[in-house]
């Protein structure tokens, strides 16, 4: 415990600073994820046979194959198409950002699909043009059933970025690394490492019941 | 016929292998109102839908104002922008108050102006007793007052047709009286409708003409008299006789 402690005091910026870089590529991945799993979402739901069965395949692929897999290929893979320099991180994040759209649309698509049948029904009946009835009437009720499962996908996110330390990318696992490397003390680092996932985690927990107990409210 | 509002020759709608409408021909002139019976799944809600394209017909023609609809090139959101519907569950848009609800088709649709749009609900909400709940969002009203915000949103696009899919059904008996009575004024005004219900009395009284819709065709038809005191046809006679 003491050497725990000494090693948090001796380390702190490195972990803190672990612990910043896995929210931001959470963050971003999650932001950037929904943007991409929306138009995956819009893919897989319109009338082209031809972008659903893309769509699919695209989804089916990513939630078929091991997220290490896919970190591996973007970071071997990107690098040899993209025209211009990419830091490893700018990989990992893309693979991230792909495998978390591949979820999210399905997030999205479950969402909108549990807006109940009736509504859409009257919202045609009344002549409203297609875009129309998304934007008003069934997107804000999908919205309900999509933030909290959202949230969810987050948090997942958070634990799903340890595994970028395999390619050193600065997150929490990546500073597990460098204390143990530097102090040899890996079971006291694993378990600062450890305390603040969960911390994080049970806080972002929290914020979840929170807020789907907001939209609960406003129904 | 040069009052006829809608034509439908010979439709017929499957779901899959099932045949729900088997050929159905009927003509509806403007003012009339058409009230269809019949047992369940005998198709009276396929046959509603699709006169509005909810349900896209497998086969036959609709005409409406003497244009085919079931053609390929005609808009449809324009059509039905002419019809108003009123379903069973309601469904009105909870995420919406009242007036929101009333004012977001014509707004958005028909381009009206958003005072004119205000003032032209208040009206409407007036002439069905909600002026009070203008404000509120649908989840504070009862199931009554519920539907009978769902016929004035409908009314708000001025349409032409009006049609009802057992609009009291799942209301509390209570509240059936003060549903059928929008209704009935509605047709008292000259409103076009078809309405499928399962109210014998209320047909009975409202109706200009009643189908009788078994099978996915119709095997009656004709003045609410003639129907309700002699039926002719034996599945009428037959279903008459249990819902009496
Ligand atoms: N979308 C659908 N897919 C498959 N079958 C359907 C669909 N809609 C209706 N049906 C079937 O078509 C038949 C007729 O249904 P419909 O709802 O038109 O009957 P109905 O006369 O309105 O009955 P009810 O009085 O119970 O409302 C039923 O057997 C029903 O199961
Ligand atoms: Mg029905």
């Amino acid at each position: 415990m003491e050497k725990i402690i000494k090693l948090w005091i001796k380390y702190d910026n490195v972990f803190l600073s672990g612990l910043l870089g896995t929210l931001w590529i959470s963050a971003v991945t999650v932001v950037l994820g929904t943007m991409l799993g929306m138009l995956i979402a819009l893919m897989r739901m319109g009338k082209s046979k031809v972008l659903n069965i893309l769509a699919d395949a695209y989804i089916e692929i990513l939630r078929g194959t091991p997220i290490l897999l896919q970190l591996y290929f973007f970071w071997i893979g990107l690098p040899k198409i993209m025209p211009f320099e990419l830091s490893d991180t700018a990989c990992i994040v893309t693979a991230l950002v792909v495998n978390s759209s591949a979820y999210i649309s399905e997030i999205i698509r479950a969402g909108i699909n549990a807006v109940d049948k009736g509504q859409w029904e009257a919202a045609k009946s009344l002549g409203l043009s297609n875009k129309n009835m998304m934007a008003r009437v069934i997107m804000p009720q999908a919205v309900k059933n999509i933030l909290p499962a959202l949230c969810n996908e987050f948090i997942s996110t958070v634990k799903g970025t340890s595994l970028a330390s395999v390619f050193f990318v600065g997150e929490l696992m990546t500073s597990f690394k460098t204390v143990q490397s530097a102090t040899f003390l890996a079971l006291q680092s694993l378990t600062i490492v450890g305390i603040i996932y969960f911390i994080l985690n049970f806080v972002l927990s929290k914020l979840l019941k929170l807020l789907e107990r907001r939209l609960m409210l406003s129904d | 016929m040069t009052n006829e509002i809608l034509r439908v020759e010979g439709l017929k709608k499957n779901f899959g292998k099932l045949e729900v409408l088997k050929g159905i021909s009927t003509s509806i002139s403007k003012g009339e109102v058409v009230s269809v019976i019949g047992p369940s799944g005998g198709g009276k809600s396929t046959f509603l839908r699709c006169l509005n394209l909810l349900e896209e017909p497998t086969e036959g023609r609709i005409f409406f104002k003497g244009e085919e609809i079931t053609g390929k090139k005609i808009d449809v959101c324009k059509y039905r922008q002419q019809m108003g519907m009123v379903f069973q569950n309601f469904n009105v848009f909870p995420n919406m108050t009242v007036l929101e609800n009333i004012t977001l088709a014509p707004v958005l649709e028909k381009k009206i102006p958003k005072e004119q749009a205000r003032d032209e609900a208040m009206a409407l909400l007036a002439r069905v007793g909600l002026t009070d709940k203008a404000d509120e969002y649908p989840r504070k009203l009862s199931g009554g007052q519920k539907q009978r915000l769902s016929i004035v949103r409908a009314l708000a696009m001025q349409p032409e047709v009006m049609l009802f899919d057992e609009p009291t059904s799942a209301l509390d008996p209570e509240m059936v009286k003060e549903v059928l009575n929008v209704i009935s004024d509605l047709t008292k005004s000259g409103m076009t409708t078809v309405i499928v219900t399962h109210e014998m009395g209320f047909a009975r009284n409202i109706s200009d003409r009643v189908l009788f819709i078994s099978d996915g065709v119709i095997k009656e038809e004709g003045s609410p008299e003639s129907i309700f005191t002699c039926p002719r046809d034996p599945s009428t006679i037959r279903f008459l006789s249990m819902v009496l």
